[in-house]
């Protein structure tokens, strides 16, 4: 074989540099920019610590932090505790219409969180249904705005990321490892604990990591059932809305400390999982057995209950989309009027919701791919750099993206803000990191002798690259950008920074109609969301075939 | 310790009959082998003793106790599986200790059978390391101390050495042969290697779809099979028709052989098994199976021949090597045979006529 690990200035030394060049340009001069804007005084053009200082100095602003971290370590701990379960009585017993319950799970993870905030206000809010309906029998309700209304729509919305997780995990637990156990007098609630938990322990902490950072880069749940519980996005936005024009050293100050946080977590992440990594290899997987009489109810009852308390803000979104409206206000009585004028007044926000995340697949598909190859095939130190590149979104929220974008983008020659293809270059960048490691991972089970066989037979390295390689990886890729596509057309926390008028994404719209009371519409817009997400999730079904959702 | 018992065992997946009606009797402290091509329904039989596969019917004893409706993790059972299933998240020490603290014994106690079986395991030095940095030898080890730290009543071993490699496998077989003698424990031990299951057996069973076909000590498998199916499973063997008249075989081109046992037997067609190394190749002579030498295999100690007989059959045949020329393909030979090694069995190759009820009695 010979010998990849050394830079060659070929066709693939060639797509290195190009892909550095592209993280350059998009992802490190505007974080580098952000990064000077925090310490630089924009009077006097000096160095200042200033912005800071302000932080630090103001309650106001340091709580933000602490809430922040309280609500994600919150949401992410309940998700855990709710999807763990949920996923092991998935894979050890038989449940009748499980396949739809899994169907709903992916479809509660896949819609914008604060279509789930906003819906949970028009059931446990001040007016919601339910409220009024105890307040009737006399019973008052706990209140749901602030930090318990956040956490509980983060958990609902989160814990279906920890449920898929898990269950790719358990498929990888060996069913004598769970026969040993019982063997050895251990089983049930005790095997759970003591065996299966610890032996997912890896994934469980991969996801509590991707629920902790979505939890708490997440603009539009406390924006809107917050009130007076302010996190760090919510500032962020605030801030930086607020001081377009002037001086936004301050936001970029905020932004910089929330990286700093995030990186701290996800370096704390790796340093636990890496101390308790070991590889599963099922060669034959749990298998599926039907709950004794005594559990059965009891699994039933969880598992319906659980999805159902999931996916009821969605289905009561969708429900207020058909009922009449008078004004903003929803009177007696059901018509389409919702439709209509979502229809007239947001129809540029259907297609840029289309249009948009397709650019941005297409180019993320084409790149994940060729890095996928450079890092798993050519490494060497330039590939190893386009690795870690690609992996820095991850750890920065949507909203510091969106920031650094526009600030890095405002001024000429590089005169970006405002247009389409900023938009599409923040959703490539936000969720390249994801893509690249599911092909990495397909990537790894090719092995290396087919296509040094194509090349014995005379094909270029190109010819060898789309001929054998990706045909190879093409299933997986296919229903891997399926879930990204799902993804990023309920994308809100980027593209609430850097919409205009002209590239409004159906999000964006639900969100702004929503902040503006206009219920009706905003239940029309999310319902449309919704239905474009599970036609995606359908096609991805089909797709699949039956293989699994991974993230 | 405990003998096992097995009465009229029945398996089914769904219509699907796999074993049949199953009787075996396991006597106490022995090394006791389920033998059988793949799909055989061995490691069906097992799981049903470890409890995990249900019975559809029959009853399974351990002594006197009926173990038919016991949970697994209440049997009693030491169990070391095919991939071992070592947890990856626990130390050796503590995959040793698991079944103990289960049983909720004093931490004095664990500490203490936990170190004697690692000890007669020989794994002591690795006790604080993670299964996943020891070797396939070691983590069999470790699946064989935790399996035997808890005293268990009866071993079962599911094809523990399939997944080693040729060296290791001759060193850990002598390892469980040795292990299991001292400890004196009731072992159920299944496995597909024929060779393996005679190098290490008391009894063996030897299995096919679901039923018992021989149940034996080794060398009375190898040596008097019961039928055509185990003279050909175990260890190699050329199958011949023959037809007997007056208590003499008959062979193609006439050879005759006279087995006093077959004297009471009336005239019919047989089938005889006979070893390659039962074969006596000369010459020259005037008596034997006419052949052409077709290809030979110089081994070293052996050597290898295919002959072709006059009938079209090819057999093979196994002699220890000599100083002079071997045989070239080609080469017309006669094929004598060992007479009382050989084995004959009725037309449909089911019952051996060598084991007469007088064999039996012996």
């Amino acid at each position: 074989m010979k010998d990849n690990s050394k830079f060659r200035l070929d066709i693939w030394g060639t797509v290195t540099l190009c892909t550095i060049a592209v993280y350059l340009l998009f992802l490190i001069y505007p974080m580098a920019h952000l990064m000077q804007q925090s310490v630089y005084d924009a009077q006097t053009g000096q160095f200042t610590m200033a912005n800071f200082v302000k932080f630090f100095s103001k309650s106001y602003y340091f709580d933000t932090l602490l809430n922040s971290f309280k609500v994600s370590l919150a949401a992410t701990v309940l998700s855990i505790a709710i999807g763990t379960p949920l996923a092991y009585l998935f894979s050890v017993f038989k449940i009748r219409g499980k396949s739809v319950l899994n169907i709903l799970i992916v479809v509660a993870s896949m819609s914008a969180p604060f279509i789930g905030a906003y819906s949970w206000i028009l059931l446990l809010g001040r007016s919601g249904v339910v409220t009024v309906f105890f307040r009737k029998i006399g019973i008052v309700l706990p209140d749901i705005y602030g930090f318990g209304g956040i956490v509980l729509v983060m958990s609902l919305q989160l814990f279906p990321l920890v449920f898929l997780y898990a269950r790719g995990a358990l498929k990888n637990i060996d069913n004598s490892l769970i026969e040993a156990a019982n063997n050895l007098s251990c089983s049930g609630v005790k095997c759970f604990f003591k065996v299966v938990v610890p032996l997912i322990m890896p994934t469980l902490l991969a996801a509590g990591l991707l629920v902790f950072m979505r939890s708490f880069a997440d603009f539009g749940t406390p924006m809107l059932i917050g009130e007076g519980y302010r996190t760090f996005p919510v500032v962020l936005y605030t801030e930086f809305i607020n001081e377009v024009g002037g001086n936004d050293g301050f936001a970029a100050a905020i932004a910089i400390i929330a990286i700093v946080i995030t990186t701290v977590v996800f370096l704390i992440q790796k340093y636990i999982s890496n101390r308790n990594a070991f590889a599963l290899n099922a060669l034959h997987p749990i298998e599926e057995q039907e709950p004794r009489a005594g559990k059965k109810l009891l699994v039933y009852l969880f598992s319906y209950l659980v999805v159902a308390v999931a996916i009821l803000p969605q289905v009561y979104v969708t429900y207020t989309s058909f009922k009449k409206t008078s004004g903003k206000i929803f009177v007696r009585g059901y018509s389409l009027s919702s439709y209509e004028s979502a229809f007239s007044k947001m129809g540029k926000s259907i297609q840029n919701t289309i249009v948009i995340p397709f650019l941005s697949l297409n180019a993320i598909v084409l790149l994940a791919v060729l890095i996928a190859y450079l890092v798993v095939r050519r490494r060497n130190a330039l590939t190893s750099t386009v690795d870690i590149l690609s992996m820095i979104p991850y750890i920065v929220p949507g909203t510091v993206l969106g920031i650094a974008l526009l600030t890095g983008f405002n001024q000429k020659p590089l005169m970006l803000s405002g247009t389409m293809l900023i938009m599409v270059v923040a959703l490539i960048i936000r969720r390249l990191p994801y893509t690249i490691r599911s092909s990495v991972a397909i990537l790894q089970q090719i092995p290396v002798s087919i296509e040094e066989a194509a090349v014995s037979l005379g094909a270029s390295k190109m010819k060898v690259f789309f001929r054998v390689t990706v045909p190879m990886m093409a299933a997986g890729i296919v229903s891997g950008a399926i879930l990204s596509w799902v993804t990023m057309i309920s994308e809100l926390s980027t593209a609430i920074i850097l919409y205009t008028g002209k590239t409004k994404t159906l999000t964006v719209a639900v969100y702004t109609e929503v902040v503006r009371g206009n219920y009706g519409v905003a239940a029309a817009l999310s319902s449309i969301l919704t239905l474009l997400t599970v036609i995606s999730l359908l096609v991805f079904n089909k797709v699949n075939g039956r293989r699994d959702f991974s993230l | 310790m405990s003998k096992i018992l097995i009465q009229n065992a029945v398996k089914k997946y769904g219509n699907n009959t796999v074993i049949p009606d199953l009787n075996i009797e396991i006597k106490d402290g022995e090394l006791f082998t389920l033998l059988g091509p793949s799909g055989c329904g061995k490691t069906t039989l097992l799981r049903m003793i470890a409890g995990f596969n249900s019975i559809e019917g029959g009853d399974i004893y351990f002594n006197d106790t009926r173990i038919n409706d016991i949970d697994p993790s209440r049997r009693n059972i030491g169990m070391v599986f095919q991939n071992y299933a070592i947890f990856p998240h626990m130390t050796v020490r503590d995959n040793v200790a698991f079944g103990l603290k289960n049983r909720k014994m004093e931490k004095e106690k664990i500490q203490e059978l936990t170190d004697k079986y690692l000890q007669l395991m020989q794994i002591s030095q690795y006790a604080t390391r993670m299964p996943n940095q020891l070797s396939g030898g070691q983590q069999q080890r470790i699946a064989l101390a935790r399996a035997l730290v808890i005293s268990p009543d009866v071993l079962l071993m599911d094809e523990p050495l399939s997944n080693l490699d040729a060296k290791l496998r001759l060193e850990m077989r002598s390892v469980i042969r040795h292990t299991q003698k001292n400890v004196g424990i009731t072992t159920v031990y299944v496995t597909h290697d024929q060779e393996e299951a005679m190098a290490i057996s008391d009894t063996i069973a030897v299995m096919k779809d679901g039923v018992i076909q021989h149940v034996g000590a080794p060398k009375d498998i190898y040596q008097r099979p019961k039928n055509v199916f185990v003279a050909t499973f175990i260890g190699r063997t050329n199958i011949l028709p023959a037809k007997i008249e007056q208590g003499t075989l008959i062979f193609s081109s006439g050879y005759r052989v006279k087995l006093d046992y077959l004297d009471q037997l009336e005239n019919q067609e047989v089938q005889c098994s006979v070893r390659p190394e039962e074969f006596v190749i000369s010459k020259q002579g005037d008596e034997g199976i006419h052949g052409i030498v077709k290809e030979y295999t110089y081994l070293g100690l052996n050597t290898h021949y295919a002959v072709e007989t006059e009938s079209g059959l090819t057999v093979e045949i196994v002699e220890e090597s000599s100083l002079e020329d071997e045989l070239k393909p080609g080469q017309n030979v006669l094929l004598q045979m060992k007479k009382h090694k050989i084995n004959v069995f009725d037309k449909e190759g089911s019952r051996n006529l060598v084991r007469s009820e007088a064999y039996e009695r012996q």
